[in-house]
């Protein structure tokens, strides 16, 4: 097995979990499918400097074999975004279900959804 | 290098310093913070104003972050199409801005004026950058402001939105990412010029990861513009905020179309071997299905910002038939309505603000209401906002209607884009004359008008003040459409613009 097959399928089952759970009805679970996704995406720009061992990014004397630095530049950017804006998705999602009593991305109640996920509002649900 | 060499680069620096400002002296001192929020609005107008003049010449200026040399380090490009949108996004903010102190809709949040600002970088730092990586972080810094200004004012509505609104564009963003990391894999640039040159190297076995590196891009912008199919985000969010704010948005979806007219014709252009245009046939179809989905909600909407929104969506596909032309005749009418359906888009929003702030608990639903106060004046405004939306003359929107319809006569498929635009603008008259109609001329409960609250005139300022811009832009229509045929032109050149960005070192 070869790194390249252990990296392509690892974003591949991330994206593959990211996407089902992006699509899920709750936030939570959107929450966490986005988290993925965005592990996928940050994992497959840092591969696309080709993946090496063993060499340094920055200038060394007597190195003539480097790793691509910029990749590993996009990759901090992006992580330090994707983490402020999945930060900020939690927020909303707490601030929505508190105000709206729903934790569902279309603010919709689904029946049959009452006995999974927390209860806040102590007591039964109309 | 000369003062007035970093001009360029000002757009993006004075809203990114009035923000901190505005925020730290606000707690005090409201006033000092809306006047320092004016005042840098009044300066990124000015800056645009002399920009725009100094590219109407046809050189295409650049300036290099940190004098990094152009392909390693992050470049601005200052051409026609660039100053245009400056200006209109300064033009824009100004008047959102107007609106929202008068209609004191800044007051019901802290961070109103600074995030008005950050929002206003993002914009104008998308506007001008030269490199994709740049482009997606100045599209992470507008957006991300535009989430606290979406949720300005709060309420469950406005969540409930917000995180559709917020869900989409990560996943939006992480596409962008993936197709950046594609390209960037491929070529080993982020400069867009550099890219452009590089991908006709790209060898055969790799051509096939161009072209999903392509398609994913160009549909990344298509979220951002809300083209159909990736449009369901967007009535509701515009629909429910703060209607200063929307004004203010109606520039967020041109900023998709903005990025495709820069980065097709630049990267994916004639020389990119397999990859060569190879988001333009899908282009074409889906914008007149945007037209159509606009219009048509346009038709059935029950709210007036809700009209709004969807009006905003049916202008961006009127927009996209012209682009998906890639001819400099077609790119060029394409500007001018692009300028015209952003103002056009903000005043029927703030338009809408002045009838829901006269009616009370009617709000701007299309229901017949009691007789509320400055009927008339509001009417006149609505019929102009209307009039401009849907392209009937005299006002712009028919000028920049007829550009396009002449200028798509060679496209093949002329046909369809001229049934789709001809028959999107009777569907849109009927929608707001029906909405109209039902607003300023039927009349129930005349009993309940004691009740509607008085409001000051003042709050239709600003959309008369872009009224009154959209007639000028119709009165002066000769030199801005010459203006945007030049910047067509110079959009559509991209090896002009890569020996601009790249040559000299």
């Amino acid at each position: 097995m070869t790194l390249e097959f252990l990296l392509a399928s690892a974003i591949g089952v991330l994206v593959a979990g990211g996407i089902y759970l992006s699509l899920r009805a709750r936030t939570f679970q959107v929450v966490l499918g986005l988290t993925l996704f965005s592990y996928a995406v940050n994992l497959f720009l840092f591969a696309s400097g080709r993946l090496t061992i063993n060499r340094p990014p920055i200038l060394q004397k007597g190195v003539t074999e480097y790793a691509d630095p910029l990749p590993q530049a996009l990759v901090l950017t992006a992580i330090v975004i994707t983490f402020g804006m999945t930060a900020l998705a939690v927020v909303l999602s707490l601030r929505s279900f508190l105000e709206t009593g729903s934790d569902q991305v279309d603010g919709n109640e689904c029946a049959g959804d009452e006995d999974e996920g927390p209860d806040l509002n102590a007591g039964p649900r109309a | 290098m000369s003062i007035a060499s970093h001009f360029a680069i000002a757009p993006v620096v004075i809203p990114a310093l009035a923000a901190p400002f505005a925020l730290l002296v606000m707690r005090r001192r409201r006033w000092l913070g809306v006047g320092i929020s004016f005042a840098s609005c009044a300066a990124m107008l000015a800056v645009a104003l002399l920009l725009l003049r100094a590219a109407s010449d046809g050189t295409i200026r650049t300036y290099e972050l940190g004098e990094w040399p152009a392909p390693f380090g992050i470049v601005l490009v200052v051409d026609r199409l660039a100053a245009i949108m400056l200006t209109l996004a300064a033009t824009l903010s100004l008047i959102a801005l107007l609106h929202a102190v008068i209609a004191r809709s800044d007051r019901k949040g802290w961070h109103f004026h600074p995030m008005f600002q950050f929002q206003l970088m993002g914009l104008n730092g998308a506007f001008l950058t030269g490199d994709l990586f740049n482009l997606f972080v100045f599209f992470e810094v507008l957006l991300i402001a535009s989430y606290g200004l979406m949720l300005h004012g709060q309420g469950p509505a406005r969540l409930k939105a917000g995180v559709q609104y917020v869900i989409v564009n990560i996943v939006g963003s992480s596409l962008f990412l993936i197709a950046l990391g594609l390209l960037y894999a491929l070529t080993g640039t982020l400069n867009m010029a550099d890219m452009g040159l590089r991908v006709a190297e790209i060898p055969i076995a790799d051509q096939g990861l161009l072209r999903v590196a392509a398609l994913l891009l160009a549909s990344v912008f298509a979220l951002k513009a809300a083209i159909v199919p990736l449009h369901l985000w967007l009535p509701r969010t515009y629909a429910v905020s703060t209607p200063a704010v929307a004004a203010l948005f109606a520039i967020m979806t041109k900023v998709g179309v903005y990025a495709m007219i820069r980065v097709i014709p630049q990267i994916f252009g004639d020389d990119a071997g397999a990859a060569a245009w190879v988001p333009a046939p899908y282009l074409l179809p889906a914008a007149m299905l945007t037209a159509i989905v606009g219009f048509g909600g346009v038709f059935v909407a029950r709210e007036l910002s809700e009209q709004a929104a969807y009006a905003v969506i049916g202008s961006t596909g009127t927009l996209m038939i012209a682009v998906a032309g890639w001819q400099p005749d077609t790119l060029g009418a394409a500007i001018y309505y692009l300028v015209h359906s952003t103002l056009a888009g903000a005043t029927l929003f703030l338009v809408a603000d002045a009838v829901a702030r006269r009616r009370a608990s009617y709000a701007d639903r299309a229901t017949p209401g009691p007789l509320f106060q400055d009927r008339q004046l509001v009417a006149v405004l609505f019929m102009g906002a209307a009039i401009a939306a849907t392209g009937l003359p005299p006002l712009s929107g028919f000028i920049g209607k007829l550009l396009i319809l002449r200028s798509v006569a060679d496209v093949p498929s002329w046909g369809w884009a001229w049934g789709t635009i001809l028959g999107t603008t009777l569907i849109g008259v009927i929608g707001f004359a029906r909405t109209g109609s039902a607003i300023f001329w039927n009349e129930t409960e005349a009993s309940a008008r004691a009740q509607l609250p008085q409001v000051s005139r003042a709050d239709l300022l600003a959309p008369a003040i872009a009224l009154a811009l959209l007639a000028a832009l119709s009165i002066g229509a000769g030199p801005v459409t010459d203006y945007g045929h030049a910047a067509a032109r110079q959009a559509l050149d991209s090896a002009s613009t890569a020996r601009a960005v790249l040559g000299g070192h």
